[in-house]
């Protein structure tokens, strides 16, 4: 008898849709300034009902999907969350619920156990503006509190999330401390990726090598004294390396996004991309959308790709990186991911970094406010682009 | 350096994972937060016996005789070790 398989990787003919991730909705008390809703999410078209939601997920789940992710905004602004979770598990899905625990009763969360909802990821984030050093923000350590223990009591296993940042990292020591304390069993110190809003506010969110060397040296003590009481997972923050991550594990691989407005996508911001028509779960059954659609199958497999990537060794790898950072920092989906250093454009990101470990805020455009997300900087950076 | 479940051992799939066969993926496989563990047919067999009632020696008993074999003691073993080691069954 042989080892068990993990998770399937790339194959010319796709596999199922694993992965389902359901944004109920883009509304959200919160206004991180590193959201990676898309920056123009108040033109977005009017949420599904909760009639549409069971049938995507019917659908879905036919499909294959077994992974349910909800995820919004924060998908506690939806009424209908519980009905949506019933389903899901009723489905056969493992529910997951992406929170940032505003929204979380106890009332709620005895409904959402009842329902079935198998596991609750927790994010850490800012919910002022007035504060960047949300450690120092005693509110929402309160909440955060509150809603772990909430968590506990319903017996669910607890994955905290944070994005890691030029203006948190420091802290990461106090992060980890924040977690065990609540007692995680999991901690993803997600370093910011630089897509929408935290594009936006990239030169002041990006940090410098040295901090990120020292957060993961921490990271990695912390891992060695704490053992199995946590488990502890550094995600790679992919301007900093010199190849490119294998975004989504590959584009229409294994993921599915439905966005709140009801059109699927293969990643959370591939929206942005030109070109490109994606196929909205009113109009197409979920199987057609994975399968059929131009969208999804635009850039399967490596048929599409330019040099360098066509012809290297590599190209299986990471098939190329991730095509909305293509688009943003070199202009072309279809690139290659300008992180990778065989790229002709990867003087962009070079010029990023050089910013970021420039001791002159000005000069470096960190002197500017943080843009935080809400509606009104929504729509006043909606009309600057058009 | 894993160490082996004993044969009079009751292993159960532990809590933080959901053993499920999967009709689209013709296997069974292990979910927990955010991940999924595709097992093979062997482990997913072996796996789907842990109920926390069955001794190792009487699943092992019962594969050999389900699949027709024999002498799968060694291969349970060094699977359920391994099974162990991640978390995936408790005693």
């Amino acid at each position: 008898m042989s080892a068990p398989n993990v998770v399937p990787q790339g194959s010319p003919q796709p596999g199922p849709p694993l992965w389902l991730l359901a944004e109920l909705t883009y509304r959200c008390p919160l206004h991180c300034a590193f959201c990676y809703n898309p920056v123009d999410f108040t033109s977005s078209g009017p949420e599904l009902s909760t009639d549409d939601w069971l049938r995507v997920l019917r659908e879905a789940r036919a499909a294959g999907s077994v992974q349910c992710g909800f995820s919004g905004g924060e998908p506690m602004m939806r009424d209908d969350l519980e009905i949506l979770v019933a389903e899901a598990h009723r489905l056969g899905f493992y529910t997951n619920l992406l929170t940032s625990g505003v929204g979380l009763t106890p009332q709620r969360a005895a409904a959402l156990k009842a329902a079935g909802l198998d596991h609750i990821q927790l994010s850490f984030q800012d919910s002022t503006r007035e504060s960047n050093d949300f450690l120092s923000h005693t509110r929402t350590f309160d909440l955060k509190q509150r809603v772990a223990a909430m968590i506990k009591e319903n017996g669910w296993p607890m994955v905290m999330n944070c994005v890691i940042h030029r203006l948190n990292i420091d802290y990461i020591d106090r992060i980890i401390e924040m977690a065990v304390e609540l007692g995680a069993e999991y901690l993803e110190l997600a370093n910011n990726q630089y897509y929408s809003w935290a594009m936006v506010n990239r030169d002041q969110l990006l940090p410098t090598r040295a901090q990120l060397e020292r957060a993961e040296r921490i990271t990695n003590e912390y891992r060695e004294k704490l053992g199995d009481r946590i488990r502890i997972f550094f995600v790679v923050p992919d301007y900093h390396e010199t190849r490119p991550k294998k975004c989504m594990n590959g584009w229409g691989n294994v993921f599915l996004t439905v966005t709140p407005d009801g059109t699927a996508l293969p990643c959370h911001t591939a929206k942005m991309l030109p070109g490109l028509a994606f196929p909205n779960v009113r109009d197409m059954g979920v199987r057609e959308i994975w399968y059929e659609s131009e969208g999804f199958n635009r850039y399967r497999g490596d048929s599409w790709m330019k040099e360098p990537c066509r012809t290297c060794p590599e190209k299986e790898k990471d098939l190329g990186g991730c095509r909305c950072q293509a688009y943003m920092l070199a202009g072309d989906p279809a690139a290659a991911d300008p992180v990778c250093d065989k790229s002709p454009h990867h003087g962009v990101v070079l010029e990023a970094l050089a910013r970021a470990e420039s001791g002159d805020d000005v000069a470096a455009g960190r002197a500017a406010p943080l843009v935080f997300r809400d509606p009104a900087e929504s729509r006043r950076l909606t009309a600057l682009r058009r | 350096m894993t160490a082996q479940v004993a044969v009079d051992a009751c292993p159960r799939v532990s809590r933080r994972f959901r053993l499920q066969w999967e009709e689209a993926q013709n296997a069974w496989v292990l979910l927990y937060p955010e991940g999924m563990v595709k097992l093979n047919q062997s482990a997913g067999e072996i796996l789907r016996r842990c109920d926390g009632e069955r001794m190792v020696s009487t699943i092992v008993a019962d594969l050999e005789q389900a699949f027709g074999a024999s002498g799968l003691a060694d291969d349970v073993a060094n699977f359920l070790a391994m099974a162990r080691t991640q978390q995936w069954i408790e005693i």
